[in-house]
Formats: C-alpha cells, structure tokens, sequence
C-alpha cells in the first residue's frame, strides 16, 4: 500500500495538506489536530516478527510518539465457524486445536463442555483430574511461549532459548501422550480419547520436579533486572474501568487488580477440587502482567502436582472417558465380542451423535482469558453454529488505549504483554 | 448398557430413534420458563418499564436466555448492566445467529452473552432481527469492547449496527460482497484452477 493511501484513509482528524515534492508525486501530509505538527504514519506488520503473527498496526507518529494507533485484523481468518458448521460434532473438535493454535487442550476442553452440556453427559473423575492435568500443562507450555517472545521482543535474546528448551519438554510429554506435539485433540466430547501410555505419568511428574528451578531462573534473569523493569514498568497502563469496559479478560485483566479466574470462580471439571491462589497484580501495567504470568507458572504446577497424586491414587483401571456409548466409542476388546458395540462404534462414527435443540455455552479459563464456545444445537449431527469466544479480540481492542500518547518502542512491549494470538483473534 | 440395549431387540437405526426422541424429552424437561419472581434480571426489566420488550424468557440448562425485541435494546443492556441485582459489567461475547434452518421468523438473532463480575452470574440476551431492515441500535456505549465483535456481526452476517463509530468490515477484505456466515452463504465459493478450465475460470465470489 503505498504512502498517499494510508494517509488518506487513517486520517479521521481530517486535517490533511497536499504537498507537491521533486518528482511530481503528491504526499498528504496529517497535522496533528493539536500541536499542528506534522505527523507521519507507519505500517508495523502484518509480516513483523514482534506483532505476534499477522497484526497489522497503523501507528500515526508525531516524532516518536504514537498519536493515533489503528489495528487491522483478520490476515489470518480461515472461516473456523463456517466450517464447524458443516462438520459432525466430533469433526468438528479438530478445528477446536487450530484457532487459538497455542492453547489447543483449553479450546478442546471449552467446545468439549459446551457440547457435554447440551448431551447431558457426566465425565467420571479420572477423566476431569487429566482434563485439568492437561490443561495446566498446556498453560504452562502457552506462558513459556510468551515470555521467550515477549522478552526478545524487549532485548533479552537468552530468555528465549531457555523458555524455547522447556516448551520443548512440555510438546514432548504431549507428543508421549498422542503421538502430536500439539494439535493433539485429545479431550474429546465424553471425556479422553484414551488413557495415559506407560511411563508417561512419570514423565509428568519429572517435569513437575524440574520446572520450579526454571522459574527461579527466569525471575533472577528478569525480575529485578534493571533494564527489564525500564522497558515495562509503567508502560502501557490501561484504568481497570476501561479494561472492563473493554472486556479483557485472563492475565491482562487480572494485572488490573480485578480477581477474575473462571477457574475459582465458576469451576469446571472439578477445579473446585484444587488448592490454588490466583495471582492479581496492582499496576496495571507490563511489568504486573509479567508478575501475574510468573506466579500462574507456580500456581499451575501446584495444580498439576495435585492432579498427579489424584490420578495415581485411582489407579490404571479407573475410566477416562464416560460409558455412555452415544457419545464414546466403546472400547477396542469390546467390538469382537458384542454387535451392539460395533453398531454404536460405526454410528458415532459415520452418523455421530444429535444433541437436543438449544444453545450452550462452554468456558474455561485458557492461557490468554476466558475462551468460550457458544454451540447452538438444531437437533441435527453437525453444530448449528459453533461461535468462538477468543480472549484475545478484547484484550487487542484494548491496545490503542493503551499505546496512544507513548512510545513506538512502548508498542511492541505492550503487544508482547497481552500475548496475543492472531488464530485466537481471526478464526 | 450394552446388555440392557441386547435385551431390548433394538437395532442400530431404531436405537437412534428412541435416543433423539428421548433427548428431546429430557431436553423439554430441563427446558422452563422463567418468570418476573424466578430470574433477578426478568424483575428489573420489568421495574424499569421494559417487561413488554421480553418475548420469551426461559432456562436451558442451568442457563438463563432473555429474548427481546431490537427497538430497546439498549436500554435493556444498560438496566443489566447497571441494575444492583444485575451488574452484568463485563461483555463476554456479542455474537450473531441466522435461524435460516428453524425456519422461524425473524430471521436474525443478535446474542450478547454477559457476565458479572461482582456477582459471579452469567445471562444470555438475544435480540430479534428482521430479515427485511438488518439494523440495530450499537451496543458500544454500553462497553466500549462491543464495537469489534459488532464490527464482525456486520462483516458476516450483514447486520448493521446504528450508531457505530466505525463500522467497517473486520475479517474480509474490504471489497468482499456477500456476508459469509450466512446460512444461504456457501461453503465453496472459488473453483479449483485446473490446466483444463485455466482460460474460462471466474473467480467472482459467490453473492
């Protein structure tokens, strides 16, 4: 797009003046509504390594301050709800993995309860206890992820290849778990699609004896260091009024003071089972989402600790997933012996299931916020409407708030900070 | 489950049969309607004078569903917001619906699903919209974060927002025609480009 387009479509302030320079090309030139200065408008992304993905940002800039910030999204919708709809409910959960492509067992856990709600179907306990397991495990892995790209983001390139080489244990226990690193589509409608392998417990437990020393060296590389608390604090402070107005959720809002967690607050698969503290920051700011994140490092390994000795102690028989066979495929041994078994294996599998008429919400607490599916049922095999709820649309709605008035270099920190994700947004 | 389903002489077909219409019973069971005494939120549209803009009011669930007409809609979202039984401060989701396939009338719903963060509650408010006028009042002088997803219901379904500071389209390109989440929208829209149809191929997007 070349300089006279953007100018003349980012320029709400209408103030705009024509100016013939060498070469015979005319530039508009914006004034500041203000200070009647000259101001200069940038593209930041859609192929810029720091916007997280394909975020475009239309910055207008007088000197190096942002007076006017534009945000153009949807590079990377793929039409998700379209497709859903036109996908048996167990078709439909694959899709579940790929929009929000960092949290793929909390999108699955979020379609799964609203789907679960609408079947009636009850998950027995070993089931809900891996559905949390998996889910902390996988905030873990969402964390790890923002902080290596939000502190190379800022200058600290290290912090990257160490968060990048737990990530990697995290995939891996995954990988042992489905053979997938990360599309894995394991939490399905009826609960699991399979139990733990041998030895994969205690590969879990391995990473829970490993990881708080990682989290002590993380916070002694950054916490206190005086470059990182220049880049971040105070950086970005956005009033707790406007962060709800906005509707930000999830790490960003709770930065903010406000102690919002869907898991303490409306828990699901038996998370009121679980000791755990929820970490609420004061300021506002970068640096109280960076603290907020690190204690959720702490609090999600507690939580998988407690989940551990929960599924231990049921021992390898207990079930995973419900014996409702409408909705779960019964199990292998079962289909040579008994017709029924592999009548209800190949009608949930050609056919599917019919959900009764209506609407239901499903919401977890996913590494970004509230993540939400709304299925409306029309009694048919395939979801009606499968609509996404991604935290990640309130939290960037957010960011002109909290970027006009400051620094281009403030942007990128405030970008890493709400640890976006584009599939999140775009869908 | 297995042995109770042997028992019975059911096959496969008939077994779906009995469980959807066995579904829909349970289904009609759970499903009530919700009166001024029974739903906080029913009893403070009616004291704010807005009783008759509640079409139906019922709980699915455990969930509680408001189905309003569009004409005041905003007020309705400002009494839920503001109400001290209600205080609905936080705008989970603003989705669109298209009940195409119900075959009911009106044909568009515009769902805002809420929740409070002071009471820990959730509501879901759908306001009807009429295929022949797609408008309604904008919710983003309610919360302010009503004004992208609303920018989304008017790229995908075609439903504009009266109102709205800058309604633009959010997902598709700008000169995109045709609103894809539409139910009369199709699922293909460009044909593959093969050596034999290279000359003649149209890649117009469908209306």
């Amino acid at each position: 797009m070349s300089v006279t387009q953007l100018a003349t479509t980012s320029s709400p302030s209408g103030l705009t003046r024509t100016r013939e320079i060498p070469g015979g090309i005319e530039l508009e030139r914006i004034l500041d509504p203000e200070t009647e200065q000259e101001t200069m408008t940038i593209n930041l992304g859609p192929q810029h390594p720091s916007t997280h993905g394909v975020l475009r940002l239309v910055l207008e800039l007088n000197g190096e301050t942002v007076v006017r910030c534009t945000p153009h999204i949807g590079y990377l919708h793929t039409g998700i709800e379209k497709t859903m709809e036109n996908l048996s409910y167990y078709k439909a959960l694959v899709l579940t993995d790929r929009e929000d492509y960092l949290s793929n067992l909390c999108n699955n856990l979020a379609y799964c309860l609203a789907v679960e709600k609408l079947m009636q179907v009850e998950i027995p306990k070993k089931g809900q206890y891996m559905r949390v397991l998996l889910n902390e495990l996988e905030r873990i892995a969402s964390h790890l992820l923002w902080l290596g790209t939000h502190a190379l983001d800022i200058g600290a390139m290290s912090v990257f290849f160490y968060c990048w080489q737990d990530r990697d244990r995290v995939l891996e226990i995954k990988e042992h778990l489905s053979g997938v690193r990360t599309k894995t589509s394991w939490i399905c409608p009826g609960g699991l699609r399979g139990d733990a392998p041998m030895g994969w417990m205690a590969r879990v437990k391995e990473f829970i004896e490993y990881f708080p020393a990682r989290i002590e060296m993380y916070e002694t590389l950054l916490t206190n260091n005086p470059i990182w608390i220049e880049r971040t604090r105070g950086v970005g402070v956005i009033s707790v009024e406007d962060a709800i107005a906005f509707g930000m959720t999830g790490p960003s809002l709770r930065a903010c003071g406000v102690n919002l967690d869907l898991r303490k607050a409306q828990p699901y698969s038996s998370y009121e089972e679980f000791d755990f503290d929820v970490a609420v920051g004061q300021h506002c700011d970068v640096y109280d989402r960076y603290r907020v994140r690190m204690e959720e490092f702490r609090q999600s390994l507690r939580i998988c600790q407690q989940a551990w000795d929960k599924i231990t102690a049921m021992g390898p028989k207990a079930p995973v997933r419900s014996a409702d066979r409408k909705i779960t495929p019964p199990p292998r041994e079962e289909l040579d012996t008994s017709m029924e078994a592999l009548i209800h294996h190949f009608k949930l599998f050609t056919e599917g299931f019919h959900p009764p008429v209506g609407d239901a919400i499903g919401a977890v607490e996913g590494p970004r916020g509230e993540k939400a599916y709304y299925v409306v049922s029309d009694g048919s095999n395939k979801p009606y409407r499968a609509r996404i709820k991604g935290p990640s649309l309130y939290n960037l709605q957010a960011l002109p708030r909290m970027v006009e008035g400051r620094m281009v270099a403030d942007t990128v920190a405030v970008i890493g900070s709400i640890d976006i994700v584009l599939g999140d947004i775009d869908r | 489950m297995v042995d109770t389903d042997v028992r019975l002489g059911l096959s496969g077909s008939d077994l779906a049969i009995r469980d959807r219409q066995f579904k829909a019973d349970v289904a009609r069971a759970d499903e009530s309607n919700l009166t001024p005494d029974a739903s906080a939120e029913f009893r403070a549209l009616v004291e704010a004078g807005l009783g008759d803009e509640i079409v139906v009011a019922k709980r699915f669930r455990g969930q509680d569903f408001l189905i309003c007409h569009k004409g005041r809609i905003v007020d309705i979202l400002t009494v839920m917001r503001d109400h001290p039984e209600c205080q609905y401060n936080l705008i989970s989701d603003i989705l669109g619906l298209d009940l195409l396939g119900f075959e009911k009338e009106p044909r568009f719903e515009v769902v805002y699903s809420l929740y409070s963060i002071p009471l820990n509650q959730r509501i879901v408010i759908k306001a009807q919209v009429d295929e022949d006028d797609p408008t309604i009042d904008t919710a983003s002088g309610v919360w302010e974060g009503a004004e992208w997803p609303e920018r989304e219901i008017y790229d995908l379904f075609g439903i504009s927002f009266n109102g709205h500071r800058d309604l633009r389209r959010i997902m598709m390109p700008d000169d995109w025609t045709g609103h894809p989440l539409r139910k009369d929208y199709p699922l293909g829209g460009e044909e593959v480009e093969f050596s034999h149809n290279v000359r003649d191929k149209t890649s117009t997007p469908p209306a």
